[in-house]
């Protein structure tokens, strides 16, 4: 039912594709990160939570559509629904269903527990696409949980030695999930702009992520003992030097290995992703109860080859527009 | 252990200097007396005895860990670290040990003698026991190499802090070979020990590559200038009618230069020469690889000290008649050094002569074609200088000529370690021979880390093959690689060898039609022997 083409993953029965790189009549959107939601649909089809992004990063005159998890909508004969991913706010699984037949097309998702996002929930279905950003062994991640007190210890540290310290995380998503948890009785929060701009609407959507926008005209020298949440992009330019007794700390999946910490550059690595461990993957393929699974984005041939050995399941490599590359903050 | 561990996690998730050498002072104050020696040793590089295959530390970790031999080695080649490979892929901890540094060593060694069933019990059973940092260090253990970002140097700014001694003094004491099981940090550290290590070598001085013009340095008559020779930097020691000949790298190379043996007999005991250690034959140097056989080698035949007869050019004293000259200024010393070699000559221990020039021009030029004179480039030493510890700039400058360049082609690419770990970054090249590519050149260097970024992301978008680790690309980018020197090699596809090739720019004006053939390289080494 589903193929993959140059366009991206299409459905022929309901003429609509999800995820897609270029322009389409119809896109079906698993969540707002930018390599998932692109401009130039004619409309858009997305969870309730992702509507405000898109609208945010897309444009405010985008036609889409939004659906709640778990409520269907009937596309020429095929069922569509979306269900929780747990990758972030609004992240959803596609689920399609023709004449019985089931694909379930999971995005980006993660199984273990934000504390923020609606977790991760399982769907039975005959075919499964998955990615495999982290699908290698070497990708056991510490509980959020652990890894959220871990960052307010450091926090706390910094502060009583009088320092700053700067959280490096994807603005959309992970920015979210740590202020959620930060102590804010440590000390002040401040925001990028990027970190910033998502927060606001969020917030206008009944949330209430807390920080303070780092304004151009803002007088930095007198911040101390704060934490600012700022996105990679941050790390290279003047706008996170400026800020007086600094320490820096990036939160990555990418950050369990030794050679990505030192890369990095930075005080310290967490070990945070908003992605499925080499765990949570093989959870996740299994509770679907697929026999098909189709392996995109990140160690596609090793898990695949993996998947066919270990479990008899018929897994195949799918290749994407691109491999990611390590610095990519997954 | 878990001391030693924890230092080793602080050192590893700082870069700052200071920071280091705190963690290593607080190590120090901390751990156990018995364990501190051992550390010391660890940390500036001395390595315990391997004492399991890693092929079997493979297979062990991937049985224990329930997954295939196969994707143990995806695996590693994404971590790009043996050690933190296993680390990461074992099982979770199950119990605690409380063994030491020295009892963990300890254990080391004695697993080297007992049979295979008896070192998997161990090493699993040490494992299981560890979390997964305790692990990593556990297993940089066996591995041996323990390259932790922890130089030398700052080990002995740590130790001179905590043991409130000069750094100068640490740095001597910390010289050559020494066995931690024989040493404790009051025969190897306190002054009265200082005395009776009469084979020790001077902590060498080493000099930067000039990169000002030379007229920033001053009036030309303040400099001793000599033709940079590539050889073996070394120290000869004569104490007590017994010879030492130590290389910069801090090996005890006596054995291998027999021909200074007679020194022992000839020169004043309380002694110290430094030199570059060169073949040398028909009064003119010969190519760095002619000796390069000869040091490989376990027993010298005596067709090698036919073929490749060594000398010392000296151009330091830094002990006479067992006087520490190194504060002396190095005109003094010159003076002296000129002296001993003139009443004690010897035709393996040569003068390094000081060159006549008359202006900075006239250096300029020489530089530009050292080639010609069998030396890779100048040494500028100011002359009131004193005699430094380690690499130092200011006083003494090393000014090389360019390197030899040529244009190849990516051919190979393969993923690199520690901070390079799952980049592709070593890369081999090729140039034509005919109409085929031949590999010529492997290089690891010489891009920023946006262009290894870049070219990363391109290679894995354009892979034609993979083996292993190694993946064959399209052969699309040209490359120029510099290196010191080019000989023949029958043992390489291409027909010669390069000595420390590196990618000195990203020729992305060139097609691969224009990178250079074969026959160019052979052309080089016409003109390089000429």
């Amino acid at each position: 039912m589903l193929t993959f083409t140059d366009k991206g993953i299409y459905c022929k029965q309901a003429d609509v594709y999800i995820d897609p790189w270029k322009p389409v009549k119809f896109a079906i959107i698993t969540h707002g990160h930018s390599d998932h939601a692109r401009s130039g649909m004619k409309h858009y089809l997305c969870h309730k939570e992702t509507e405000p992004i898109l609208r945010l990063r897309l444009g405010k005159d985008i036609s889409t559509q939004s659906l709640e998890y778990n409520q269907t909508l009937n596309k020429n004969g095929v069922t569509i629904s979306l269900h929780p991913a747990g990758h972030i706010l609004g992240s959803a699984q596609i689920r399609l269903e023709y004449k019985g037949e089931i694909w379930v097309v999971s995005g980006d998702y993660k199984l273990m527990p934000d504390g923020l996002s609606s977790p991760f929930e399982a769907v039975k279905c005959h075919h499964f696409i998955t990615e495999s950003t982290f699908g290698l062994p070497i990708y056991r991640f510490p509980t959020a949980e652990s890894v959220y007190g871990s960052i307010n210890n450091w926090w706390q540290e910094n502060a009583s030695e009088g320092y700053n310290s700067m959280l490096i995380a994807y603005s959309l998503g992970k920015s979210q999930s740590i202020l959620h948890h930060l102590d804010q009785g440590i000390g002040n929060i401040f925001l990028h702009g990027a970190v910033a701009n998502v927060n606001n609407t969020y917030n206008e959507h009944g949330y209430n992520f807390p920080g303070v926008w780092v304004s151009p005209d803002m007088n930095r020298k007198s911040i101390k003992g704060a934490m600012i949440v700022a996105p990679n992009s941050a790390l290279s330019t003047s706008w996170s030097s400026k800020f007086p007794l600094l320490r820096k700390a990036v939160c990555s999946g990418w950050m369990q290995l030794r050679g990505a910490r030192r890369r990095s550059a930075v005080d310290r690595g967490f070990v945070l992703s908003d992605h499925c461990d080499w765990n949570q993957l093989n959870e996740a393929v299994l509770a679907t109860g697929a026999e098909n699974i189709y392996v995109t984005h990140g160690y596609q041939a090793t898990y695949a080859k993996w998947l066919s050995e270990r479990y008899h399941l018929n897994a195949v490599e799918v290749k994407t527009q691109f491999e990611p590359a390590i610095n990519d903050m997954d | 252990m878990k001391e030693f561990t924890k230092l080793v996690t602080a050192v590893d998730q700082t870069t700052k200097t200071n920071q280091k050498i705190q963690a290593l002072v607080e190590y120090f104050a901390q751990a156990k007396e018995e364990d501190k020696i051992f550390a010391v040793s660890i940390l500036i590089g001395n390595k315990p005895k391997r004492p399991v295959k890693t092929s079997e530390l493979r297979e062990w970790t991937a049985e224990l860990a329930d997954l295939p031999l196969w994707l143990f080695e995806e695996s590693y080649y994404t971590v790009g670290d043996l050690a933190e490979a296993i680390a990461l892929m074992l099982p979770p901890q199950q119990n605690e040990h409380q063994l030491t540094l020295k009892e963990t060593l300890e254990l080391l060694v004695r697993l080297s003698d007992l049979p295979s069933v008896e070192k998997k019990k161990l090493i699993i059973g040490y494992w299981m026991s560890s979390d997964t940092a305790e692990r990593f260090v556990f297993n940089k253990l066996i591995t041996g190499n323990f390259r932790m970002g922890v130089s030398r140097q700052l080990v002995i700014k740590a130790l001179a802090k905590y043991l409130k001694q000069e750094p100068t003094a640490i740095a001597h004491q910390l010289m050559g070979k020494w066995n931690p099981y024989e040493e404790n940090m009051e025969s190897m550290f306190s002054t009265e020990s200082h005395l009776d290590k009469s084979y020790l070598p001077y902590p060498f001085f080493l000099a930067y590559q000039l990169d000002d013009q030379p007229a920033n340095l001053g009036a030309i008559t303040d400099w001793c200038i000599e033709k940079k020779l590539d050889g073996i930097r070394g120290q000869i020691i004569v104490r007590n009618k017994e010879i030492f000949v130590w290389s910069r790298g801090e090996e005890l190379l006596t054995d291998k230069f027999p021909e200074f043996t007679s020194l022992q007999q000839t020169l004043p005991s309380g002694t110290v020469i430094d030199g570059e250690i060169i073949p040398w034959k028909d009064g003119k140097p010969l190519p760095f690889q002619v000796m390069q056989t000869r040091i490989g080698r376990k027993n010298i035949a005596p067709k090698y000290l036919k073929e490749a007869p060594l000398v010392m050019v000296a151009f330091d004293l830094l002990e006479r008649q067992g006087e520490d000259l190194r504060q002396k200024p190095l005109e003094e010393r010159r003076d002296l050094l000129k002296q001993l070699l003139a009443s004690h000559p010897d035709e393996n221990l040569l003068l390094s002569e000081a060159m006549d020039f008359s202006s900075w021009e006239e250096v300029s030029k020489f530089r530009e074609n050292a080639r010609e004179f069998q030396c890779e480039g100048l040494m500028l030493k100011r002359k009131t200088s004193p005699y430094e510890t380690g690499r130092r700039r200011g006083n003494w400058w090393k000014w090389k000529t360019d390197p030899m360049t040529v244009d190849g082609v990516l051919l190979y690419a393969q993923s690199g370690h520690g901070r390079r770990a799952n980049l592709f970054t070593d890369y081999t090249f090729a140039v034509w021979d005919g109409d085929l590519l031949v590999p010529f050149a492997k290089a690891y260097s010489g891009l920023t880390d946006k262009e290894i970024n870049v070219l990363d992301n391109w290679i894995k978008r354009n892979t034609l093959e993979k083996f292993g680790p190694v993946r064959s690309v399209k052969p699309e980018f040209v490359f120029e690689i510099a290196f010191e020197g080019i000989n023949a090699s029958p043992r390489h596809k291409s027909g010669v060898a390069l000595r420390f090739p590196r990618i000195s720019r990203w020729r992305k004006d060139k097609s691969i039609q224009a990178a250079n053939t074969k026959s160019d390289l052979l052309q080089l080494i016409d003109v390089q022997n000429s």
